[in-house]
């Protein structure tokens, strides 16, 4: 059943008034119920692209952060790959002192307001937190995410944010390659010890995956634009339209145009299909390009967008992380019927948040586990009007610690679909490689590097995120960005 | 930045524009596209050759037809208007080398692009026979400039309006049997590249086509441009635009060019509305 944003304010205020004048005891606290996020009801909501999770109101968030007990071995920090003070900013939100929160959490984040949306808590602080423990369910751990979410949402429409200082200039000068979340976090912390910063961007919007990628309803737009216009309040400078390699290459920059160092966050941008038959029919799309079509390209503003969309009744997406469900839900709000998700394992082995998970089962996606895609057939014009699928069963544990799924024989069948989206994952971007000499890959072509500094393999270039970790996660790529940043600040000064 | 510097009209619907673009002119090479996007939110990204580039000038022609919304709306761009968007270059140039005897076949637009791969292939010191042709005599361009460069020019008309009345594959039959060519590069509609890359089949003759299949971002993220070249999927954008025309699926790849067909049409009746072309003709 969904619950209004003004039943669980007042909810909220009520329980406020009961806990606010009392001494708290662990306990107690203990006892205050989870805060539910306020959503945009699903039935509403399919019918648009604006933002689905509302975001807590004042009292709602003051009363999450007193259930958090602010415990002295601090097991949260643990679970944050940038080991944000979790305690200490989610005491000062339960003051009230949101900005100082917010100055807490960007000690070790740039990015809160996208990290507090799109982090995969459940797996990461929140997985650790006391609270969930005592309840014996991570689900009712405090809600770390949503807390600083809220701070700096404040923090942004409140005007009370700091831009950081910069040094006077270096003398120094670097580019950047992307302008994801890896390469907007290394650009800033370059950009603080004076160094002149270009950013260079393929694309004719800065923002990577965070624009291109991620919808508009889970992640507003215009809180990446506010990011990118904080960087160039620093004075970093954004060129867009800038394809490095092919515009001009590596060595370019460095030997002709005085760059000198440079930060490749380049992400994870190659698709990857199965190799099926019929892989190639129309009606078969990477989760990128319809993805592209409708953030990037703003295709769902039909009559308005000059890229067009197809046309869709009964969607199969396959694949089981964020990428399915963004483009699921995204299926879903462009008008198709039916959309269903198809994984071969089962719901627990899926990678997506599930908060992601959760919303796409209000909005009506359906979910197929245990099946597995053999092919895909097409009518005498070359649409799509089919998907084979054969059963699957959970076999022994592989590398990764989930159940590998097994085909069982004779178990094919052919259902009825008219348009696939293939979602199971990407590669690293292949172009930078390709293009430079001296830079070494893995087996998988991601970047080798120093772990304690994120060098490559050719001096004076460094990496981070998508690029070097596979396709992985924000929070992961502003914190090598951050490693990198600092690691190339320390390199500079002996140049 | 990208500046347009001069714009003509070469026919009835095909435009030529020099820009102001340094970056990309210093980095091009025969072959290679550029995207463009005319800005804001809702326009779209589209393909189109580098016809020709001045490094020193730091400028680039392209030369397109005016066939959808959006090149609709860039042939309504004035000198000294700028393109908000312009990527490149990008794909990988054309493999130019010294074969011996090439032929060049070019239909409609596509003898814009062909052009600097005849000049290439001249330099090259390849002896240089041209096929160029076109629905009728006012959609035919660059006549003089290819007859500047190339050894031979042979221009046909579906018409007869102007030159002899057949189709490109035609002349192309001949010179495989008589002048026996060594390289053949084909660059025009999808469908004239397929029958024209079935003649030279049989000959056995190296073949070269440029595909131009509907891309997005150009930098090989989407997989929206996506043929099948001998059974492997490759990705036009970047491991193309040319490759070996006895090797591409073409049936496959018409479908996948007809994606959008009928909202095109749709969005291609607006697009007439200030722009002095008759409709039919565009
Ligand atoms: C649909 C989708 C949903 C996701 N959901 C989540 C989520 O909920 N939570 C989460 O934590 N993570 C999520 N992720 C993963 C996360 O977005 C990525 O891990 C993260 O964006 C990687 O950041 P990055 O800076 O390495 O690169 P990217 O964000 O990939 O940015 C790279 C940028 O570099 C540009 N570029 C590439 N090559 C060049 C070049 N040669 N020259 C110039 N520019 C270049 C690209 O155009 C791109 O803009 C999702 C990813 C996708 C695709
Ligand atoms: C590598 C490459 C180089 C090209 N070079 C030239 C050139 O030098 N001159 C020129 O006039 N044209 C060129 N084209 C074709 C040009 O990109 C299309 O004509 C243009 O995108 C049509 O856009 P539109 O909005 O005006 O028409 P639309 O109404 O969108 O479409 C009209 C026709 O163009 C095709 N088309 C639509 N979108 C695309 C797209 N993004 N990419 C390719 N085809 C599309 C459609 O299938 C349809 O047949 C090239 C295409 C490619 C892929
Ligand atoms: S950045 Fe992510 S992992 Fe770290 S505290 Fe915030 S939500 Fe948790
Ligand atoms: S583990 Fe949970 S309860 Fe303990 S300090 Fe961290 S957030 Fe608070
Ligand atoms: S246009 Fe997107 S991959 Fe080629």
């Amino acid at each position: 059943m969904h619950v209004s944003c003004e039943e669980l304010d007042a909810q909220a205020k009520g329980l406020l008034k009961e806990f606010e004048n009392v001494t708290l005891t662990p306990k107690l606290r203990s006892q205050i119920p989870m805060q539910e996020m306020p959503t945009q009801d699903p039935h509403v909501r399919v019918t648009n692209m604006q933002e689905v999770a509302l975001g807590y109101s004042d009292s709602q968030v003051r009363l999450e952060a007193l259930r958090c007990l602010q415990c002295k071995n601090q097991p949260c920090i643990a679970g944050c790959p940038v080991a944000i003070d979790i305690p200490g900013f989610i005491a000062a939100a339960a003051e009230g002192d949101y900005a100082k929160s917010v100055e807490i959490i960007k000690e070790s984040s740039l990015l809160p307001s996208i990290c507090g949306r799109v982090c995969p808590q459940e797996s990461q602080c929140q997985k650790f937190c006391t609270v969930g423990k005592m309840h014996k369910d991570v689900d009712k751990s405090v809600s770390i995410g949503r807390i600083e979410r809220f701070v700096a949402d404040y923090a942004r429409e409140h005007h009370c944010e700091t831009v950081p200082s910069v040094a006077p200039d270096s003398g120094k000068k670097v580019a950047v390659v992307g302008s994801g979340p890896a390469s907007i976090s290394a650009a800033a912390d370059l950009r603080r010890e004076g160094h002149t910063v270009v950013m260079f961007e393929a694309l004719h919007k800065a923002g990577g995956v965070l624009v291109y990628g991620i919808p508009e309803f889970r992640l507003p737009k215009k809180i990446v634009e506010h990011e990118l216009d904080n960087l160039r309040a620093m004075g970093v400078e954004i060129r867009r339209n800038y394809l490095v390699g092919k515009t001009r290459k590596i060595s370019d920059l460095m030997e002709k145009d005085g760059f000198d160092a440079v930060f490749v966050g380049s992400g994870a941008g190659l698709p990857k299909f199965l190799g099926i038959d019929g892989e190639n029919y129309v009606g078969v799309f990477s989760a990128n390009e319809y993805l592209t079509r409708s953030n990037l390209m703003k295709a769902y503003a039909v009559g308005e967008s000059l890229t067009p969309l197809f046309d869709s009744r009964k969607v199969a997406v396959f694949g089981g992380g964020n990428v399915a469900m963004d483009a699921a839900r995204t299926a879903k709000r462009l008008g198709a019927d039916e959309v269903t998700i198809v994984y071969r394992r089962t719901e627990d082995e899926m990678p997506a948040r599930k908060e992601e998970v959760g919303h796409a089962k209000e909005e009506g996606v359906q979910f197929l586990y245990l099946h597995a895609p053999l092919k895909i057939t097409a009518n005498e014009q070359g649409r799509v009007n089919g998907v084979e699928l054969i059963r699957c069963e959970l076999g022994e544990s592989d590398a990764s610690g989930r159940r590998s799924p097994v085909e069982i024989p004779g178990s094919e069948k052919l259902f009825d679909f008219d348009t696939v989206i293939v979602a199971i994952g990407n590669d690293s971007n292949p172009l930078i490689k390709a293009t430079t000499d001296g830079i070494e890959v893995n087996r998988r072509g991601n970047f080798i590097v120093n772990e304690e500094t994120c060098e490559t393999t050719l001096a004076g270039v460094y990496a981070g995120g998508d690029i070097v970790l596979g396709a992985a996660t924000v929070i992961l790529a502003m914190g090598q960005g951050r490693k990198a940043a600092k690691a190339m600040n320390e390199y500079l000064l002996t140049k | 930045m990208n500046t347009i510097l001069s714009k003509q009209r070469l026919s009835q619907e095909v435009f030529r524009m020099v820009i102001q673009a340094p970056e990309i002119a210093e980095a091009r090479k025969p072959g290679q596209f550029i995207i463009l996007q005319l800005g804001g939110d809702f326009n779209e990204r589209i393909p189109l050759t580098i016809a020709d580039a001045d490094p020193v000038a730091g400028t680039i022609t392209l030369i397109f037809q005016a066939v959808g919304e959006t090149t609709h709306h860039l042939a309504l761009l004035e000198e000294g208007d700028s393109i908000e968007n312009l990527l490149g270059p990008l794909g990988k140039p054309t493999d130019i080398e010294k074969f011996g005897k090439v032929v060049c076949v070019g239909g409609g637009i596509g003898v814009a692009p062909l052009f600097p791969i005849v000049q290439g292939m001249k330099q090259m010191g390849n002896e240089v026979k041209v096929i160029m042709g076109a629905r009728n005599e006012s959609l035919l361009i660059m006549e003089e400039e290819m007859r500047a460069t190339a050894d031979e020019v042979i221009v046909v008309t579906d018409d007869g309006s102007y030159g002899r009345k057949a189709l490109v594959t035609e002349p192309l039959k001949e010179l495989c049997e008589t002048w026996k060519p060594d390289c053949v590069v084909i660059i025009g509609p999808p469908i004239m590249m397929k029958f024209a890359a079935l003649t030279t089949k049989p000959y056995g003759i190296h073949t070269i086509v440029s595909l131009n299949t509907i891309m997005i971002d150009g930098t090989g993220m989407c997989g929206g441009c996506r043929v099948s070249i001998g059974g492997k999927t490759k990705f036009v954008c970047v491991d193309g635009p040319e490759f070996d025309g006895h090797q591409v699926d073409w049936d496959n790849m018409l479908l996948r060019l007809g994606t959008y067909k009928p909202k095109e049409q749709e969005a291609h009746h607006r697009c007439h509305i200030g722009l002095d072309i008759k409709e039919g003709e565009a």
